[in-house]
């Protein structure tokens, strides 16, 4: 086993004593469910807590504010896959540049947010809660901050201490809150704050600020007049290397050196023994180690002490040797008994350029995956990650995305953000996502409608077609078979189709009507997804050729149902006894052939039927059989007519035909034929 | 795209809808609701852009929207309309029918008549998916294929048609005071009329064999025979409900389902669509008659907004530009309106110059300068 990083953190788990019992766990996805069990391996039930434990691991995915960082960082992840791979590398640097930015002024406008309802907030708890989220945010950006000056914009020598200047100036922004209150007083040069506000100014290489607020004193102390104009005009005259201009980096370091030179003069000669502050500031330009840690308080931090002791010592330092100042000024800032924050190791791995480390030690220290996960991803764009694999997944930036966007899916609200992170991870994303697609609740069609997009998009047909089902088999649960259809046609999904039809079937059976015509009767090509839904519209159709009385239709149309086998067999008797209204018409409809046919499916099926089926009662039997006589009865005599009626078409002879036929038929020439004739006033020249 | 800014709120928008305001008072819309959805406590919301309205017409960074005051909503808010000036009606995946009221000067929201269960099935509830209301009459569609009809000073149910459709019917619009037009998962529209009794729809128009799913409908202001609905494909279809089971004109507009299809109010040759693939669309037609446009509208109403319908009468022989229209002459223009982004436009409303949306990427985008 691998050796832990760091402790693990202990999670109390309210009301549960570890002494006296045992605790189960089931792994989420982002969380754990935890519950108590027993221990004793037999007898004892001894009364188990009914309560299941929800344990997450991050909870800052339910903070409302956070939730903008999530949302607007998706869209700058968004753009940043965008950017085409084949554009040369020099183009794409100002462009990685300006996301990195805009990712830093997302977590800068969530802070300050969060700040706001810190401030404002009466709940104490709370307030700590936001206060707590602030100052993460605040390490985030500083950290993101440094690796988008060290890594992705990767300034030269000259540049690099101008940007750490940058970097150390955004960070500690009191001073100017401090200049102005001091400014503001009213009598700024006596303000307690004014030497520290000069100082500070100084430290940070704010050589214009520093030089207004100087102007100040030196009103006040016209005797030392000489000396102020003397600081002032060094101050004035500090070199700064201007990577805009033609100056090479040679040139500006002859210039800063006989700048430095004249410093030194000054302190030589003594220039500034009558005032202490004044001879602190000239001993901090010529980058006097004791004097800068004797301004610890305003330095606040050994990065900080370190960028000033760049600036003044080595303002030409190049990205390699950086470690090395950033080491030391780390070991002379703290205090040598105390252990280096998470913070400060994660800075100092910064500083020696070792990404990883960085990485590592972010993921360790933060709760959650949005920091590391986008950051790896920009540096892997900017192709800084490449040689790094990892013995699990597919590399670190992947397996980084896929953690995020997991923790992502498992956020009621979030999981549409994860899509896109999923889509970006090539190796293994597909799979992460189709699996936790299928899992999402579906309350309503219009969410439901949304996951199938989702779905559709990437040409995932098993996902698609187990959603419809989902939703067919709820429309079904609830009643709603049009609805249940609907969606096995989407799904395509022919054995529920088949299922849904036969209810169709079944309730017209029973209830002689059919139910949702809207849907059956507009069916149009999805009609052929099933056999038995193809047989549900066109049995339709036939009821409705025979609503509009077009019989001639509607009996072609029955007969090819049975004949084309389109028509299930143990529907067959519905069909024959839809057939006698079209038989016992006024006019003949079936015609001889087709009547034959009839007479043929009528005769395979009671042929199969012969066998009597014991559990049918007797009376279902009776009837059975009386509809059947009644359908043979129906059939001989429609048989009779159309050949009549088609003899009488061709030779106008009659009689003989109507015998052969009643012999042909096997029924017995007599009583019933004549009757019926009679009842419905049949007109006797017909039959002769 | 200019003078569009994005706001998070820190919830899924399904639905946005301006506050009407009186057209006598040419006062453009500053205050709007939305609902959210797919939340653990979904609610629904009043925003303010601001009592000066569009005083500085120069000024780049206009007032972003000011929450006003918000109340929970039970399920997602699957639709939303304003009854009036201070009365919200919602409808709830839980079926609820929801009545809001904003008191204007606590500045708070609540409830003021709930039909519970108003959609349901035997023994679960279905969610309500549209609203349309005429003051005082409220008509609700839902999941559960009913239409129902009510009053908002009455606390039972006026009217209900059981079974009105068999699958899901998505949107409903009135047609006329007495009439209305649905639309539903299997692409067809159905015309409604209440003075007749029993269950069956007075028309069925659809895009024969095509059965694709519509999601929006929304009528002409001022020629009510004029529908325009948007469907699971993206496609735009103007019908002429009075002649013909075919669209009038069909048109390509998003790759992803369109969630809503918007007139402008007062200015019908004006068209607004938002979709699933994140895209939210403005399209103008040139009118063909020499009538400008804005003279075909009734001036006589006090309220202008979607929700309310427009006298009729009117300018009724006037051929609407949408039915002359050849989109395939480049007579019709289309236009972008948000900056490329990958998630739903759930909603929008355009009143006046003012339109907003709301997305999945929970964000409410506001413009101000609508070029009508």
């Amino acid at each position: 086993m691998e050796e832990v990083d760091v402790e693990p953190t202990t999670t109390p788990i309210p009301g549960f004593d570890s002494n006296q019992k045992h605790l189960g766990f089931v792994w989420g996805p982002g969380d754990i469910l935890v519950y108590e069990t027993i221990y004793k391996a037999s007898g004892g039930s001894a009364g188990g807590c009914p309560f299941v434990h929800e344990v997450r691991k991050d909870e800052d995915i339910y903070s409302p504010i956070l939730r903008k960082l999530f949302n607007e960082s998706h869209h700058i992840f968004v753009g940043l896959q965008r950017i085409r791979e084949d554009m040369p590398s020099k183009n794409k640097k100002p462009q990685f540049v300006s996301i990195s930015k805009n990712y830093r002024s997302v977590i800068r406008a969530c802070m300050e947010e969060l700040q706001q309802v810190a401030v404002s907030t009466q709940d104490a708890a709370l307030a700590t809660q936001y206060g707590s989220q602030v100052s993460i945010l605040l390490a985030v950006e500083l950290i993101w901050n440094l690796c988008e000056v060290l890594f992705i914009d990767a300034a030269p020598a000259g540049s690099l201490v101008l940007h750490l200047l940058d970097w150390v100036r955004l960070h500690k922004a009191d001073v100017d809150e401090k200049a102005r209150e001091v400014l503001a007083s009213e009598s700024p040069a006596e303000h307690q704050a004014y030497w520290d506000v000069v100082i500070s100014y100084v430290l940070q290489g704010r050589m214009d600020e520093a030089r207004q607020v100087l102007v100040k004193q030196a009103a006040l102390q016209p005797a030392a007049r000489a000396m102020f104009k003397l600081l002032d005009n060094l101050l004035m005259k500090m070199p700064i290397f201007n990577p805009g201009e033609t100056q090479t980096l040679t040139e500006f370091d002859v210039k800063w050196r006989h700048w430095r030179e004249e410093v030194d003069r000054c302190l030589q000669d003594q220039s500034f023994a009558s005032n202490p502050h004044l001879e602190d500031i000239c001993k901090i330009l010529v980058g006097d180690e004791d004097v800068l840690l004797e301004h610890k308080e305003l330095l606040s931090t050994w990065y900080h002490f370190l960028v000033t002791r760049l600036l003044f010592s080595h303002p030409t330092v190049k990205p390699t040797e950086l470690h090395y100042y950033a080491q030391s000024s780390m070991h002379m800032f703290l205090d040598t008994r105390s252990v280096p924050e998470p913070l400060d190791s994660i800075l100092l791995a910064a500083f020696e350029f070792d990404i990883h480390q960085v990485i590592k030690d972010c993921s360790i220290a933060l709760n959650n995956w949005w920091f590391v996960g986008h950051l790896t991803d920009l540096l892997d764009h900017c192709k800084l990650l490449q040689s790094h694999n990892l013995h699990f997944g597919s590399n670190l930036r992947e397996f980084l995305l896929l953690e995020y966007a997991s923790g992502l899916f498992t956020h009621h609200s979030l999981w549409q953000l994860a899509v896109d992170y999923f889509d970006h991870c090539p190796e293994f994303g597909r799979v992460y996502l189709e699996l936790q697609i299928e899992r999402v609740p579906l309350d309503t069609e219009r969410k439901a409608l949304k996951v199938i997009r989702i779905c559709e998009q990437r040409q995932m047909t098993e996902q698609v077609r187990s959603i419809c089902k989902i939703m067919a088999k709820k429309a079904l649960r609830n009643n709603r078979l049009g609805s249940a259809l609907s969606w096995s046609i989407r799904a395509k999904d022919a054995a529920f189709a088949t299922l849904i039809s036969e209810r169709f079937l079944q309730d017209y059976c029973a209830n002689g009507t059919f139910s949702d015509l809207d849907l059956i009767d507009n069916l149009g090509p999805a009609m052929l997804l099933s056999d038995r839904l193809t047989f549900l519209g066109k049995y339709r159709e036939f009821h409705r050729l025979y609503g509009e009385k077009r019989f001639l239709d509607a009996a072609k149309l029955l007969l090819s149902l049975m004949t084309a086998k389109i028509a299930p067999r143990s529907f067959w008797m519905t069909l024959l006894t839809d057939a006698l209204p079209l038989l016992e018409q006024i006019e003949v409809i079936f015609s001889a052939d087709q009547t034959h046919e009839l007479m043929f499916c009528l005769e395979e099926l009671t042929s199969e039927k012969s066998v009597p089926n014991p559990d049918r009662p007797m009376q279902d039997e009776d009837i059975e059989t009386t509809k059947i006589e009644l359908l043979r009865l129906a059939l001989a005599r429609n048989l009779a007519m159309a050949i009549v009626k088609e003899r009488e078409s061709i030779e106008g002879l009659v009689g003989g035909w109507v015998a052969g036929a009643v012999v042909l038929t096997g029924m017995q020439p007599g009583q019933p034929f004549w009757r019926r004739r009679q009842d419905r006033d049949w007109e006797p020249q017909v039959i002769g | 795209m200019e003078g569009i800014n994005a706001k998070y709120v820190s919830q899924k928008i399904s639905k946005t809808r301006w506050r009407p305001v009186s057209s006598s008072s040419l006062q453009q819309p500053d205050i709007f609701a939305t609902g959210s959805w797919d939340n653990e406590d979904n609610k629904i919301s009043i925003w303010s852009i601001g009592e000066n309205g569009i005083s500085s017409m120069d000024d780049e960074f206009e007032g972003d929207p000011q929450l006003v005051c918000e109340h929970k909503h039970n399920g997602d808010v699957l639709d939303l309309q304003f009854l009036d000036q201070d009365r919200i009606v919602t409808a709830s995946s839980t079926g609820a029918v929801i009545i809001f009221r904003h008191h204007h000067n606590s500045q708070t929201l609540s409830v003021s008549q709930l039909w519970e269960r108003a959609h349901h099935y035997p023994c679960d509830n279905a969610p309500c998916t549209g609203i349309v209301c005429n003051s005082p009459e409220i008509v609700t569609v839902g999941e559960d294929g009913r239409i129902i009809l009510f009053r908002a000073d009455q606390e039972g149910v006026l009217r209900t048609i059981e079974n009105a459709d068999s699958s899901t019917i998505h949107a409903v619009t009135f047609l006329r005071t007495t009439e209305i037009l649905t639309v539903n998962s299997i692409g067809q529209l159905k015309i409604w009329d209440f003075r007749q009794q029993g269950n069956e729809p007075s028309q069925i128009l659809s895009l024969t064999g095509d059965r694709v799913p519509l999601h929006c409908v929304d009528r002409h202001p001022n020629q009510q025979h004029i529908v325009a609905t948007g469907g699971q494909d993206g496609m735009l279809c103007i019908w002429d409900v009075r002649q013909g089971n075919m669209p009038f004109s069909l048109m390509e507009a998003h790759s992803a389902e369109m969630w809503e299809v918007h007139f402008h109010p007062s200015n019908p040759d004006h068209l607004f669509s938002c979709s699933e693939d994140g895209s939210l669309l403005h399209w103008e037609t040139s009118s063909n008659s020499d009538t400008p446009s804005f003279l075909q509208g009734g001036r006589n109403t006090s309220i202008v907004s979607r929700s309310a319908l427009a006298p009729a009468g009117g300018n009724q022989s006037l051929i609407s530009s949408w039915l002359t229209g050849d989109s395939s002459k480049g007579r019709l223009e289309t236009t972008h309106m948000l900056p490329s982004q990958t998630l739903s436009v759930n909603s929008l409303d355009v009143l006046g110059q003012c339109l907003v949306c709301g997305t999945d990427g929970e964000a409410i985008y506001v413009n101000r300068r609508v070029p009508i």
